[in-house]
Order: structure tokens, then sequence, then C-alpha cells
């Protein structure tokens, strides 16, 4: 092989694997953009994490919107953990509060943390949450049950095309990983 | 092969046009094309028989409900090791033989640009599917989540996991180097009158595939990485417990998964389009249009993957975007069919095998795109996803589309490789057999998913007895009949029927292509001077 045809190839290749350990991190980078993508956009029903604090809104009494809660507790850890309502009917503005339940059936300490999630997506970013017990991880002693009030919004700007709103938890066993322990 | 190229050999030894070495070393530290393209399409056809030997097993448990031969662990991981053999140890390096074999003869060039990075590429396969195939033997069994190894099931595999994920990584490298090697081939080596636009549509698919092979094994391989740090060094990319999503898996999975389809059918179009026009002695029609098309759908590839996700709760937005976007894939893939009958059209036909198994790709290939299209409509999909319905549709788009193209091009360039002619009545046997049991194989499955039968499932609801039992029959007849194709493969090695064979192998075949302009078989080294005058589809 000629030496022009070499340093083309070493020109070429390098060229293409350039590519390819950008394309490596561009696999990486689809972490954050999918993060602000989702942010922006609500995407993946992702809800406030912390509280907002409670500001008065407009009651809007001519509209209802269903309102339902689905709780679920990761790789069957041992816990139970349900909600005092599979469902309530809101008016937009106002403020409610309903009850969760969850208990460690172990006689070990446990600590745990509710992920929230909404859907549809797009419909989260108009539910707020004052109060709830996904903000902190919950400590629970050996066989303790706890009752833990979540309070909420349905912003009244929320678009008329939503009627129902599903919020659901997701327990997941942190007491390996945690600090708390 | 081997003993043809050796025979060759003996006259030709100078210093530095050697031959093969001497032995089975030879096959360990050569660096010549043909060696490696052999190589490849020896190790490919081995894997097509162990990836149909687990299909079977899948067909078994599936002839009748209830769980009869294995546990439903197992049968999981057969499915997904089924799917991951397939198509990282059997389809993909098919192509990749082939290219080697045939894209330095089509273009004038006398080897592939990079002969050592070819060896090592290899031999990285042959690692990467042994990993792979090492986990069926560990604690806790081999992976059972589907190919798509999507979190958190995938994180339950036992030890078998970081095994996977390094093979995955292997099998990345391997194919990234080979597709560097073709594109460099390709840009470097071609005789100077092969311009681009005069290159056999089988060199632009590959190039083509080659870039696509570049953008997404590497996501591919971050996708896993992800994987193995999530489940071993804490992190949290997919576990929503420290504010990942698994969702987002998905996401990364198919902006790789949609245009890795592509990898295994780019080149399926660049062989039907290479044989066709042979066998009706005529120039392909609308090869520019046939160019285009082919960039068409690699770009279109990139901004469609969420239609494998309508079910996940996109806003409408999304799921219209998708809906939309996938629709216009049809556009450039119906533009290839219709090249591909007008190029029949009014041909001087003959039907050997190679042109059969081509017909019939032509044919159930525009079948498995018409489901295609079906399930491209969001809200029907919801009906279709995660049903065998979509196992219909995607096995129509591989198995009588790849895999019958890659048969017909064994049998296309086996005369040529070899120096042998092939067995013809056997051939068409095998053509006949495959074509009928594919579609007793895979038809009733659209019934089996439009009534709701769900897929990667060992057991079913009764309603759906006959068609499965109907569909492991035709599994059976298909997957016994492929031991034909390896008894010609043989066969035609060890001296085929005798009959001689000419330059050109088929009629007027060097009007297509350079290949037929070699000897056959080719000596160990060809056009070590590029040739002046080449053959092209515009005659
Ligand atoms: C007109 C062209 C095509 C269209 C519109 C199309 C559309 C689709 C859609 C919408 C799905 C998702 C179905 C679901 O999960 O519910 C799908 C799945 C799939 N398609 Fe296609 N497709 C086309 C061509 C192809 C080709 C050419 C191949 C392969 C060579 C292919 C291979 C697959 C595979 C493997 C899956 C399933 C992946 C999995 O979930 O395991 N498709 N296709
Ligand atoms: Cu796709």
């Amino acid at each position: 092989m000629s030496d022009g045809v070499d340093s083309k190839n070493r020109k070429l290749v390098t060229k293409l694997v350039l590519i390819a350990i950008a394309m490596f991190g561009f696999g990486y980078a689809l972490v954050p953009i999918y993060d602000v993508f989702c942010d922006i956009t609500g995407l993946n029903g992702k809800t406030n994490t912390d509280a907002v604090l409670e500001t008065q809104y407009q009651v809007d009494k001519t509209r209802e919107i269903k309102v339902e809660f689905v709780t679920s507790v990761n790789k069957s850890a041992p816990m139970t953990f349900r909600a005092e309502n599979n469902k309530i009917v809101v008016h937009p503005g106002q403020f409610y509060t309903v009850n969760f339940y969850a208990e460690n059936l172990t006689d070990k300490k446990m600590v745990a943390q509710a992920i929230p999630s909404v859907s549809p997506g797009l419909a989260s970013e108009y539910f707020k949450k004052t109060e709830c017990f996904c903000f902190t991880e919950q400590v629970f002693e050996p066989g303790e049950s706890k009752t833990m009030p979540v309070r909420f919004v349905v912003e009244p700007n929320l678009p008329e095309q939503y009627k129902t709103i599903t919020l659901s938890y997701t327990f997941f066993d942190n007491t390996d990983k945690s600090v708390k322990n | 092969m081997s003993a043809v190229v050796t025979e060759h050999d003996d006259h030709h030894e100078h210093d530095h046009d050697h031959g093969p070495s001497k032995g089975l070393l030879r096959w360990l530290i050569t660096t010549n094309h043909k060696d490696i393209g052999t190589l490849y399409l020896l190790f490919a056809l081995a894997m097509f028989f162990v990836g149909g030997a687990m299909a079977l097993v899948i067909r078994a448990e599936l002839f009748e409900p209830g769980l009869q031969f294995v546990q439903p662990q197992f049968f999981n991981s057969m499915t997904t090791m089924h799917a991951l053999v397939m198509v990282f140890g059997a389809v993909m390096p098919a192509f990749v033989g082939l290219a080697n074999w045939m894209i330095p003869m089509m273009i004038g060039a006398p080897d592939m640009a990079l002969p050592r990075m070819n060896n090592m590429s290899f031999w990285l396969l042959v690692a990467g599917v042994l990993m792979l195939a090492s986990t069926l033997f560990m604690e806790g069994g081999a992976p059972a989540s589907g190919w798509t190894l999507y979190p958190p099931l995938v994180l339950q595999t036992g030890a078998a996991l970081p095994f996977a994920i390094f093979s995955v990584h292997l099998l990345g490298i391997s194919s990234i180097m080979g597709a560097i090697n073709i594109i460099a081939t390709i840009f470097n080596m071609r005789a100077p009158a092969m311009t681009l636009m005069k290159m056999p549509l089988f060199v632009w698919t590959w190039l083509i595939t080659a870039f696509l092979l570049i953008a997404i094994m590497p996501v591919f391989a971050g996708a896993v990485t992800m994987l193995l740090t999530d489940r071993f060094f804490g992190t949290s990319f997919f576990d929503a417990a420290g504010g990942g999503d698994p969702v987002l898996y998905q996401h990364i999975f198919w902006f790789f998964g949609h245009p890795e389809v592509y990898v295994m059918i780019l080149p399926t179009f660049g062989v039907a389009s290479t044989i066709i026009p042979v066998f009706a002695r005529k120039p392909l029609f609308g090869y520019s249009s046939m160019v285009y098309a082919t960039a068409a759908i690699a770009f279109l590839s990139f901004i469609v993957w969420a239609h494998h996700m309508f079910t996940v709760g996109m806003p409408i937005a999304g799921e219209l975007y998708f809906m939309y976007a996938t629709m216009l894939i049809a556009i450039p893939t119906g533009v290839k069919v219709f090249n591909w009958t007008a190029t029949m059209w009014k041909g001087s036909m003959t039907f050997e095998t190679p042109m059969l198994f081509s017909i019939a790709f032509v044919v159930l290939f525009t079948m498995g795109g018409f489901t295609g299209l079906m399930m491209s409509v969001a809200p029907s999909d919801f009906q279709y996803h995660d049903t065998y319905f979509i196992v219909a549709h995607f096995h129509y788009t591989l198995v009588p589309a790849s895999i019958f193209i890659l048969m017909a091009a064994g049998y296309f360039w086996l005369p040529k490789w070899t120096g042998h002619m092939y067995d013809e009545k056997i051939g068409k046997l095998h053509f006949w057999l495959s074509a009928i049991s594919v579609n007793i194989l895979f038809f009733p499955q659209h019934f089996l998913g439009l009534a709701g039968m769900p897929r990667r499932i060992p057991d079913y609801a009764v309603q759906f007895a006959d068609w499965n039992m109907v569909s492991s029959i035709g599994a059976f007849i298909f997957g016994f009949s492929q031991l034909l194709f390896l008894w010609i493969v043989v066969k035609t090695i060890k001296g085929g029927t005798g009959e001689v064979v000419t330059d050109e192998v088929w009629e007027d075949a060097s009007k297509h292509g350079l290949e037929w302009t070699l000897p056959s078989p080719p000596p160990y080294h060809t056009f070590t001077t590029p040739p002046e005058i080449v053959p092209t589809e515009h005659f």
C-alpha cells in the first residue's frame, strides 16, 4: 500500500474513532438532556419533591376533577402501604388533605423513600403538594405504623382536557443505602 | 475453500505476494479479506443454528398451552438469548462477512484498508459471543429480560449481568472496528475509475450502514454501562428511588435499537439490488433513487425511536410526532420495493435459487413493512404492542427478508468463492420448503397477536392453542429445512456438482459487477493493480 493511502487512512480512522467516542458521550449527555426536557415539558410526570408554599387560589366550583391515588411497594419490600381513599373529586384551586397509611412489617428499623408520579405527565405541573411524606425519607421503627397526610391543590389553570389525574406513590426500601440508618 | 486457494498459491509465491500460511494457524492470524470473510460467514452460519435451536425450544414450549418442557425463567432466557445471538452473532456478522469478501472485489481494491484491525474485529466478535453464551451456565441463569434489557427487570439478573454487559461492549467494539474498516476501504481504496455513483448498491448500503454503526453502537455501550453502574456502583440513572427514571433507558436503548434494525436491513437491500438485475438481465431500475432512498431511511431511523414506546405515557404531541415520522419511512422503503419490481418488469427473468429467494424477499418484506405501518398508527399500536403481532412484524422483516437474502447471497456467490457449482435441485427444494414453512410459522402469529396473546410468556390461554400449534409446526419444518443449506454449503466447498464454473458464473453477470471479471475462485490476492474500466448499473 502506498504512503498516500496510509496517511489518508490514518486521518480518516482518527476522525471516525473520535465520532465513536463522541457518540458514547452523547449517550451520557442524553441523561441531563432528558431531565431538562422533562422539567420544561413535564413529560415524565415528575411532580414537586420539595414543598411549595400554600397560596390562595380562586376556587373554581364549576369544574370537577377526579384525583386517583395509587400506592405500591417496590420489590415487595416488607411493608403495607395504602391511601384512605382510592379517589376523590376536587375543585381546582381548593386545598385537600388525604391520609396515607404505611406499616413496617419487620422487627427491624426501616428507612423508606416514596417516589411520586403524576399521570398524565403534562398535568403534573398543575398538581402542587404543600405537604407530603415523599419530601424526605421516612424512618419506621420495628413494627411501626404511620398515618401520613398529603396536602395538595390542582391549580385552576389546568387545561380543559384533563378530567382525571392519577397520583401514584412507590415506596422504596432504602435501609441499606440511607444515612439515617 | 481452503484447498482451492492453496492450489492457486503454489504458483504465486513471491516475497510480497505470499499466499496463506499453512495449517490452522492461518485462520488465527490471517489478514486476508477473503479469509476473514469466510471466517465471519462460517461463524454466522454456526450461530444461525445455535440461535435457531433456541427458537425451537421456544416453539416446542408453545406447541401446547401449559408448561411442558422448560421453566418460565429458562423460557425467558431463551427469548432473550435467541434474539441476541441472531442479531449480534448471526445476521450482523454474516453481512460483515459478505462485506469483507465482496467490497474489495466490487470496488477493485486489493484488500480491506486495515487488514490487521479486520482480524482483530473478528476475534473480538468470537470472544463477545462466547462470553454471552457462557452466561447460560451461570448462577441465576442467562439474562431473561428480553433483548432490550429493560431495567428494573434486567437488574434482577443473577451472576450473568456483568458478563452480558461486557459481551455487549466487546460486540460493540468489534462492530465499530468493522465499520471503520469498511468506511476506510470504500473511501480510500476504490479503483480510480470507480466513482461514488458507480459503486454497486451493496457497497453503498454498507457505507451508510457503517456510519449508522459508528453512531449507535457507542450509545448502546453507554446504556449498558449505566445499567452496570446502577447495579454495582450505586448510581441511579434508571432507579426511581434515587431520582432516576427507567423510561430514560427506553429512550436511550431505542435511539440505538431502531437504527440497529436498519443495520440489519440496509445491507439486505444492497444484496437484493445486486442479485435481481442479474437474473432480470436488466440494469437496476432507478440506481440513484436507490442511493438516496437508502440515505433517507438511515437519516429517518434516528428520529423515530419512540414508536417502540407509544404506551409509556407520552403526551399527545410526542405520540403524533413519532407516528408521522415513522410513517415517513414507508416512502423511501416503498421507492425501493417499486424499483425492484420495475427492474424485473419485462426482464428476461430466470429463476435460479438466488433469484427465488430474492423475489420471496420482495414480497414478504413488503408484508412486514405493511404491519410496521399498522403499528406506526399510535392509537392502534396500543392494541398491537407487546403482543405476537409485533413478533410477526419483525420476523417478517428479518427472516424472509434479511435471512432469505443472506441465503440468496450464499447461492449467488458460492460458485464465485469456491469455483464449484452448488446443487440447483436441492437449492430449489431448500427455497420452497423455507418459503412455505416461514409463512406457516409467522403468519398465524398475526392472528394470535390481534387476539391478544402477549409475547415473551411461556404459557397462554387455551383459545390461542390452534394457531400456536400451526406456528410451531411451521417452525420445525423451517428449522430442519435449513440443514439442507448447510449440506449444500459443505458439498459445494468440497467440489459441488462438478459443473464447470465460468468467471462470470451467471449469464452476463460481468456487465453488473467487477467481481465477475475475476476467475472463479478468485486467487488469494486480487486487484493488486486497480482495474481500468468498471461496469456499472447504468448500461
Ligand atoms: C415501513 C417500515 C417499518 C415500520 C413503519 C415499522 C414500525 C414499527 C413499530 C411501530 C414497531 C413498534 C411496535 C410495538 O412495540 O408496539 C416496530 C417494532 C419492531 N420493528 Fe419495525 N417497522 C418497519 C420496518 C422494520 C424493519 C425493516 C425491521 C428490521 C429489519 C423492523 C424491526 C422491528 C423490530 C425488531 C421491532 C421490535 C423490537 C422489540 O420490541 O423487540 N421493522 N416496528
Ligand atoms: Cu423501530
